[in-house]
């Protein structure tokens, strides 16, 4: 997030846009419903789904599921002839304006219409709503991200927000929600092929050099595998071993099937985790690591505060902190990593990267801090691109709509898009292991408009049979207008009925993320069960 | 925000006009009963306990629903108001069930904590008393409104902080009831499960299922640390007894939720101590994994890795890294798969 999550509650219109925000991220959404009820702020939602977020909101635009980008252009066009853009922003922060007008001219409400199902006049209204408010507050999560478009959706929110000149203040920005505890973090601190702690790149000889003084180690010099590629490699045999800690692509990751067979082909397998997970079960070795509560360190949210986790119990039966294992593993190849404490390892992080320079173990024990913080007298940077854009000037980057990699033809009509419940968690690995939430919700349904269930005979709690290109699943239905005609949803946290063996591994070609909001399905009335 | 000064039982205190009389207390370790009041809520003034006396003023005022004034002199501890406050719980008393003994509450009951702090042995008052019975079935929220005292602390963070507008009182006089829609379970409401309606109770009224039994409040240790469900980065306390967690509990106005909690955060933390958790490293053997010591595991693990780099070449191994990791482990794991393994294979679930 550019912005805190507090300050959501100072906008005067929120724009909230594929995140099911009182679902996946709910105390974010307690902001949201305060700006919109102590605050007076307008909120608008653009999802597909009519979400529970809906029933605080001012307007819903239910958009055709991969179609956001001409709805992004379709708002900024009509915020341009209205002349409502902020002029002042763009004179003074921005360049390349005069490209996005030219690229905007033809997205009118009413060709914006025939791509996306949202009437006309439902996005003029949305447009003029943003564009006049004082502070303006966009907010997503993975219904922007995960398509093969991801990256253009997310430029075009940027695009947005610096044409309102809804940056740099309380109330506005750019707002990612990220959808695990410390994903920020795993990116911050380098566990991508592309760079090391601190965004910098493999490839820049700064990089190069740094590894070598601190680490005393050669860097190697290309960037590497992304995770869908990784298994891509295995089955091409050519990557051979893999060592997985606290993930499960065996739920998590588009095209099961494929991260299957690509798992068998593996010569080696380490699994490090609390549970014998789907993907552990596939292990030559399983390593027991520890829950949060079992460890120190720290966490990076999604508004960039990095906290302190504090050890709360010993870890349970013979497990170990996931740092000692690594330090251990080092050790036997020949590698010394020597640290008697977490505290040690979070101050060489300062040291090795200039945005968590100022963010020692003993200072972020005492109050959590928002990066960049470039030295320790630094306060934090609650809101980013206050005064600038890191370079310089924000630039605008025009793009076109482009239809989702995979679109309903006659064999797969209905498109399927996945997501989260309340009650539940990702792969379940926790939350399916509590027993108040497992009480709560235990099994997946797919979620299918009225119209279509008729059309296809099934009834609320029918078993149906899902199938796509790339496998099928049987889940029990959930007839309901949250979905809207033509798409079904379904969760992808349960084991019993995989969404992923469903999903598209189509990926972004800048991101790399797959592809999983949209896909061609077939629904089929199924007998029972089995 | 004007400067003020006030005298607070003859104390001279200088402070912020917006501020109420019981914030400036509060702040200033002077203490005044209260049971309506949460500091996440909006001053409500039903319990009647947090009356002071201010000079000038005909009557006791409602500390938590006045603000202070420049010269306000306040007393909040005289006979009279001790006299008023001490009849107020009687009353309250005379009908709440007396089962502190096995009330999940106790230690952490404020009707309980104020009867104590205004030494009130008997209760002079005889009248009618609930007798609810009330079985909701949901696997999270004890509701028992025999305990209720009708302070609307749930029906307020419920419209309030929450708005899913759940809760709200029913019938009148002596019969009023918090309850819901129709009186359905709460299974049947737009109930979120998120346990704020516990989080604010001040007696034994609603209280958590889980935890029931698993452990006294003074038998617990608190760990303050952040919640491992989505990126939030709420701030939760860990109450654990003999390396168990039997319960997640806030501080209230602490960390970005601002001690609000969602159903996973309050109620998602008995997989920390599930019987199927791993705890000995497994080695496969023939097609099995067998429990194995943690030498044999990493020397197999050191030893492979090495011998598949030699034949193949580091970019031969890949490594997923973990965003439910701390930032050290994940700084490790690729600084692992870069120093010392030599490949840029890293990745983890980011995208997905």
């Amino acid at each position: 997030m550019t912005n805190t999550i507090a300050d959501i509650a100072q906008a005067k219109a929120i724009l909230v846009m594929g995140s099911n925000t009182t679902e996946a991220h709910p105390i974010v959404a307690l902001s949201i419903k305060q700006a919109v009820s102590e605050n007076g702020a307008k909120l608008i939602v653009i999802d597909p789904r009519r979400i529970r977020l809906v029933d605080y909101a001012h307007l819903w635009l239910s958009q055709k599921a991969g179609t956001d980008v001409a709805v992004l252009n379709g708002l900024m066009n009509v915020i341009l002839t209205e002349g409502l853009e902020d002029k002042q922003f763009i004179a003074g922060r921005t360049e390349g304006f005069g490209e996005l007008k030219n690229v905007l001219a033809k997205y009118t409400p009413e060709y914006v219409e025939e791509i996306s199902g949202i009437p006309a006049d439902l996005l003029r209204e949305a447009a003029r709503i943003f564009a006049r408010s004082e502070r303006g507050s966009l907010i997503y999560a993975m219904g922007i991200t995960q398509h093969t478009t991801g990256t253009d959706n997310v430029l075009s929110i940027a695009n947005l927000a610096m044409m309102t000149g809804n940056i740099g203040k309380p109330g506005t920005g750019v707002n990612p929600l990220r959808g695990q505890n410390n994903v920020q973090g795993a990116c911050d601190m380098g566990a991508l092929p592309g760079c090391v702690s601190g965004y910098q790149n493999v490839c820049d000889q700064r990089t190069i050099t740094k590894c070598k003084d601190l680490w005393g180690a050669k860097l190697p010099e290309k960037p590497g595998l992304s995770v869908v590629e990784m298994f891509e490699a295995a089955l091409r045999g050519e990557v051979k071993a893999m060592h997985i800690m606290g993930e499960n692509p065996m739920l998590s990751d588009p095209d099961l099937g494929h991260v299957e067979k690509a798992l068998r082909k593996l010569d080696f397998l380490v699994v490090q985790d609390i549970f014998l997970t789907e993907t552990a079960e596939f292990a030559d070795v399983v390593l027991p690591g520890v829950t949060f509560a079992e460890r120190d360190g720290t966490f990076t949210n999604t508004e960039r505060r990095v906290q302190r986790v504090r050890k709360a119990i010993e870890p349970v039966g013979d497990s170990r902190p996931d740092w000692g294992i690594i330090c251990e593993l080092s050790r036997r190849i020949g590698y010394k990593m020597d640290y008697s404490s977490v505290g040690e390892i979070t101050d060489e992080i300062a040291s090795f990267t200039p945005t968590y320079a100022g963010i020692t173990f003993e200072r972020v024990s005492r109050e959590g801090v928002q990066w960049p913080c470039p030295n320790p007298d630094h306060p934090g940077t609650p809101i980013l691109h206050a005064e600038k854009f890191t370079r310089g000037l924000g630039k605008f980057h025009p793009v076109e709509h482009k239809p989702p990699a995979e679109e309903p033809d006659e064999e797969y009509p209905l498109i399927l898009t996945t997501g989260r419940y309340l009650f539940q968690y990702h792969t379940g690995t926790m939350s399916r292991h509590s027993r108040g939430l497992e009480e709560m919700c235990h099994e997946a349904r797919v979620e299918i408009n009225p119209a279509d269930a008729d059309k296809l005979k099934v009834k609320e709690g029918d078993w149906v049979k899902l199938i796509t290109r790339r496998g099928k699943i049987k889940v029990k239905a959930c007839v309901t207008e949250r979905a809207p005609k033509g798409t079904v949803f379904m969760p992808f946290h349960f084991k019993e009925s995989p969404a992923n063996v469903l999903t598209n591994p189509a990926l972004d070609p800048v991101s790399k993320i797959p592809e999983l909001k949209v896909c061609a399905v077939r629904v089929e009335k199924a007998g029972s069960r089995q | 925000m004007a400067q003020v000064n006030v005298t607070i039982d003859g104390r001279q205190i200088k402070t912020e006009s917006e501020k109420t009389v019981l914030e400036v207390a509060k702040e200033n370790g002077i203490y005044i009963p209260t049971l309506c009041h949460d500091p996440r809520l909006k001053p409500y003034g039903a319990c009647r306990l947090c009356l002071v006396e201010v000079e000038g003023a005909k009557e006791p005022l409602l500390a938590c629903a006045t603000q202070v004034a420049d010269g306000m002199v306040i007393a909040t501890d005289t006979v009279t108001l001790h006299e008023i406050r001490k009849t107020i719980v009687e009353l309250l008393l005379s009908n709440h069930p007396l089962d502190c003994l096995v009330c999940e509450s106790t230690g952490q009951c404020e009707l309980q904590d104020i009867a104590y702090n205004l030494g009130i042995e008997e209760i002079r008052f005889e009248g009618e008393r609930h007798t609810y019975t009330i079985e909701d079935f949901n696997p999270l929220i004890e509701r028992d409104p025999n305990k209720c005292i009708l302070c609307g602390r749930c029906v307020r963070i419920c419209q309030e902080v929450q708005q899913d507008f759940v809760y709200d009182f029913a019938e009148r006089g002596f019969e009023t009831i918090v309850t819901t829609p129709y009186d359905r379970s709460l299974i049947k409401t737009l109930c979120e499960f998120c346990g704020q309606c516990i989080s604010t109770c001040p007696t034994g009224a609603l209280t958590e299922r889980l935890s029931r039994f698993k452990g006294r409040v003074w038998e617990t240790k608190k760990t303050k640390t952040i919640c491992p469900y989505c990126g939030c980065g709420c701030q939760i306390e860990l109450y654990s007894k003999n390396s168990e967690v039997v319960r997640v509990g806030t501080e209230v106005k602490s960390g970005v939720n601002s001690g609000n909690l969602c159903v996973k955060g309050r109620f998602g933390y008995d997989f920390i101590n599930h019987p199927d958790r791993l705890t000995a490293p497994l080695v496969r053997k023939g097609r099995k994994l067998k429990k194995a010591s943690w030498e044999e595991a990493l020397d197999l693990v050191a030893l492979k890795l090495s011998e598949i780099k030699k034949k193949h070449g580091a970019d031969s191994i890949a490594f997923l890294s973990s965003a439910k990791c701390t930032n050290e482990e994940n700084y490790l794991m690729q600084k692992f798969a870069r120093a010392v393994i030599g490949t840029n294979n890293i990745d983890h679930c980011a995208r997905l």
